[in-house]
């Protein structure tokens, strides 16, 4: 889509739009090309009126002055002309979010784009705001325009499009009349490994309770709920897996037990106490360590050296120094020992994290949160985006740690990797659990996407079985 | 090793920080041959000038000192990402504590200074963290409430002399004068250098410890380069930023102490003595390295005694030395200046890495 849209150039290929090839290296000639584009998160000067944020780029002028009336008319009509329900004068602050959405494709519209694109544009949306922007939608097919509706919702899918092409890694799985697939096939084209690389791995030996999640729910700042009443019990020496496509509230999930966000509702206890009420520092004491999914916001300080990229999390830790002072010498004898156990690649440690690649990075974040010898370990996409190799040793390392007797909650989208490394696998969608197996053995591709798609759900009663509700009998993980 | 020293990233903004004051020195140079009848000879005063007598060079020392302080001070607040700017109002108003302690207080010798200077460090510290609060507290942007609060610290500053320790005599705002007790002693004979050299020393050392050798400093650090790194690995933002800012205005405290128990025999400041932004130029061309302000400091004051001793004896107007000012602090704050250099050597680095990972 970004390419599409001039933002990033294609490597390879060819644009053939309007019958015609096309070069398209800027947004200003997509727009000139009559291509709108409605991004998830908008781009709106916030302190201005709908109108001029309209308008903005190309406003009718009377002279060298704004006319500011005639463009809050021509809004108010092309608003009217299709049904949306905004007003010219409105300061954009002021307004919802799925105003601000309608506000976005006017702003295409007002540009005399003919072809608009969607990226998720109902994730911000409650249900009776998505049933009013699809009707608007239809309309505005009624009316010539024609729309790319990127979406993973099956459900919306089916209901307005009529043609669908499937994406999958990067890779187009085929172009359908969406009225020849039935929900299935669709989540079977959607979901799948290209190719199965089993990772060797012990009989778990699985310890007690460290973990309790009790109806953990989250409500976002556009009063979205993003994850909703989740319950289970993480056991020491299991590793539990965490599936689905992303954004179906796994971040919130993993956010809420690392202490970087509050739930709304529901608690969770953690090594027998009451999480929520912990410090970050008070979780990592007792044991719990928390890869973040965004290794360069949260995992280092890219401008700082490798060697304090490793103590952020000790930093108080008697063993390396004084009361008040750290000793240089603890510190670099420990970062040796960690470079080395994880075969970082670098000159030496006092070299600042930016100048490693990728895989080094996340390399020295994960050396950094198993070092502590964790109890608990939240691991969110621990090899996204990374080297072959890294991958394996980080992979590696998660076994060496369960084996350990730690309990891995492991949360990626790499669906070979959460396979292969699971003991039990839950699978979120829309902020709920979905499905829960005991058994990863025994699911196949096909079976977790329509749990990853929200096309299948457990009932309640299958659900208990992922955490021990006090009456027993509960075979948990 | 060699190599090493000059791979590193100190390497690169030294040498940046020398290019930068090379250029500006060379801008300066080309407008004293444009508006001067005899630029040879007011470029030799303005250079060397300083160099040619004892008293001068000590001049330049006794310029320096305050600068440190403050220059000190600058460098930990840059560091935690909390722009305060109430250094100058700190830095007045505990030079007005430390006058205000000097004339009432009668102790002996030794123990008068010093309980002056711990109470004008207090000030410093109080003073300084008062927009940090109200930044974490209320979330108010921190640059309008300190650089307001600068106004407030040098009217209460300025009421504190009126009210308590005014000299009658005196037309103009000036306190009596000092106990003889809390002066600070000439520590170099012949010139007006004063033990506050022993305080700076000790504060240059001190700060470059706690910075990058003590735990909160490393906290701090952290905290300034990455804040949300810092929470997430369990270190107490808030606590860090408090600890760090809290010394700076101590130093600020410090070295208003210091600068008006040495230089002075009663409190005279008319005005706000501009050391607090000097400070913010020091601490810029120190790259908020502690154990660097002291050469920074020294850099500026020996420009401006310079520029003096150029305006005394010819017809060059010191203003000249703002315009260094000005040049220097624009191409060291432009992160872009010689940015493509520096992307063009960590790019090779980056690609020498990997083919050290790929050999292995």
């Amino acid at each position: 889509m970004k390419v599409l849209f001039g933002n990033e150039r294609p490597d390879r290929g060819t644009i053939v739009y309007d019958g015609q090839p096309r070069q398209i290296d800027s947004p200003q000639k997509a727009v000139s090309l009559g291509i709108g584009m409605v991004y998830q998160h908008f781009n709106l000067a916030e302190e201005l009126s709908v109108a001029e944020n309209i308008v903005v780029g190309m406003e009718p002028n009377s002279g060298i002055f704004f006319d500011k009336r005639g463009a809050a008319e021509v809004v108010d009509r092309l608003a009217e002309k299709y049904g949306f329900n905004v007003k010219a004068e409105e300061l954009i602050r002021n307004i919802s979010v799925s105003q601000k959405q309608k506000v976005e494709i006017l702003k295409s519209l007002y540009r005399n784009s003919h072809l608009i694109i969607l990226d998720e544009p109902t994730a911000v949306l409650t249900p009776q705001e998505t049933q009013e922007l699809f009707k608007q939608l239809l309309l505005l097919k009624e009316g010539g325009y024609t729309i790319i509706f990127i979406s993973h919702k099956i459900d919306e899918v089916q209901a307005i499009c009529d043609r669908l092409t499937i994406m999958r890694a990067g890779r187009v799985m085929g172009t359908y009349e969406v009225k020849e697939l039935t929900a299935r096939d669709i989540s079977r084209l959607m979901v799948g490994r290209d190719a199965v690389q089993t990772i060797e791995k012990p009989p778990m030996e699985e310890g007690g309770t460290v973990l309790k999640i009790r109806g953990l729910s989250c409500v976002d700042r556009h009063g979205i709920t993003v994850l909703d009443h989740v319950s289970l019990d993480l056991h020491a020496g299991c590793i539990l897996g965490v599936a689905g496509v992303e954004g179906s509230g796994q971040k919130e999930l993993a956010e809420i037990l690392g202490g970087l966000q509050q739930p709304s509702e529901g608690t969770f206890e953690l090594l027998g106490r009451p999480g929520n009420e912990l410090s970050i520092r008070e979780r990592r004491d007792l044991g719990m360590s928390y890869i973040h999914e965004d290794r360069m916001t949260y995992g280092v300080a890219r401008e700082e050296s490798i060697t304090e990229n490793y103590i952020s999390t000790r930093c108080d830790d008697p063993d390396l120094g004084g009361r008040f002072l750290l000793s240089g010498k603890k510190e670099a004898q420990l970062a040796s020992q960690l470079t080395e156990r994880f075969s970082v690649h670098c000159k030496s440690p006092s070299v600042p994290v930016k100048m490693l690649s990728g895989g080094n990075i996340q390399k020295v974040v994960v050396v950094r949160e198993m070092s502590t010898n964790p109890k608990v370990l939240i691991a969110s996409q621990p090899t996204r985006g990374i080297d072959v190799g890294a991958a394996e040793t980080i992979h590696k390392a998660l076994l060496a740690a369960r084996q350990g007797g730690c309990a891995i909650l492991l949360v990626s989208s790499d669906l070979n990797e959460v396979l292969e490394l699971s003991d039990r696998l839950i699978v979120m969608h829309g902020g709920r659990i979905t499905g829960f197996f005991p058994d990863v053995k025994k699911l196949t591709e096909e079976e977790l996407g329509l749990y990853m798609l929200g096309l299948a759900q457990q009932s309640e009663k299958e659900l208990t079985g992922l955490y021990d509700d006090g009456k027993g009998g509960a075979c948990t993980c | 090793m060699l190599k090493k020293i000059w791979s590193s990233r100190m390497c690169f903004n030294f040498i940046r920080t020398l290019l930068a004051v090379g250029i500006a020195l060379g801008l300066t140079l080309v407008i004293i041959v444009a508006v001067s009848e005899t630029p040879g000879e007011a470029i030799g005063y303005f250079i060397f000038g300083p160099l040619k007598k004892m008293s001068r060079l000590a001049n330049v020392v006794e310029a320096a000192l305050p600068l440190v302080f403050t220059g000190l001070a600058i460098s930990l607040i840059a560091r935690t990402n909390i722009i305060n700017l109430a250094s100058e109002g700190a830095f007045y108003f505990s030079g007005a504590l430390a006058a205000l302690a000097a004339v009432q207080l009668d102790l002996p010798p030794v123990i008068l200074p010093a309980v002056c200077i711990l109470i004008a460090a207090l000030g410093g510290i109080v003073t300084m963290l008062v927009p940090v609060v109200i930044r974490l507290r209320y979330d108010a942007s921190e640059i309008v409430a300190s650089l307001m609060f600068n106004y407030v610290l040098f009217y209460l500053g300025s009421f504190l002399i009126r009210t308590f320790v005014k000299d009658p005599a005196s037309g103009t705002l000036q306190s009596l004068p000092f106990n003889e007790n809390a002066v600070l002693p000439r520590i170099i004979p012949g010139t007006r250098i004063h033990a506050g050299l022993i305080l700076a020393v000790l504060c240059v050392a001190a700060l470059w410890l706690y910075l990058y050798k003590s735990r909160w400093g490393y906290k701090m650090r952290m905290v300034g380069s990455n804040h949300k790194f810092a929470v997430y690995s369990g270190i107490s933002a808030g606590t860090a930023i408090l600890i760090g800012q809290g010394l700076a205005g101590a130093v600020c405290g410090i070295g208003g102490a210091s600068e008006m128990l040495g230089m002075y025999s009663a409190f005279m400041w008319k005005d706000l003595p501009g050391f607090g932004w000097d400070g913010i130029i020091v601490a810029t061309l120190a790259r908020n390295n502690p154990a660097l302000v002291p050469l920074g400091a020294f850099f500026l004051a020996y420009m401006r005694v310079g520029a003096d001793i150029m305006t005394r004896m010819t017809d060059v107007p010191n203003e000249i030395v703002s315009i260094i000012q000005g040049v220097v602090i624009i191409l060291l704050v432009a992160e872009n200046f010689l940015a493509g250099w520096e992307k063009k050597r960590t790019f090779a680095q980056a690609t020498a890495n990997i083919k050290l990972e790929g050999g292995k």
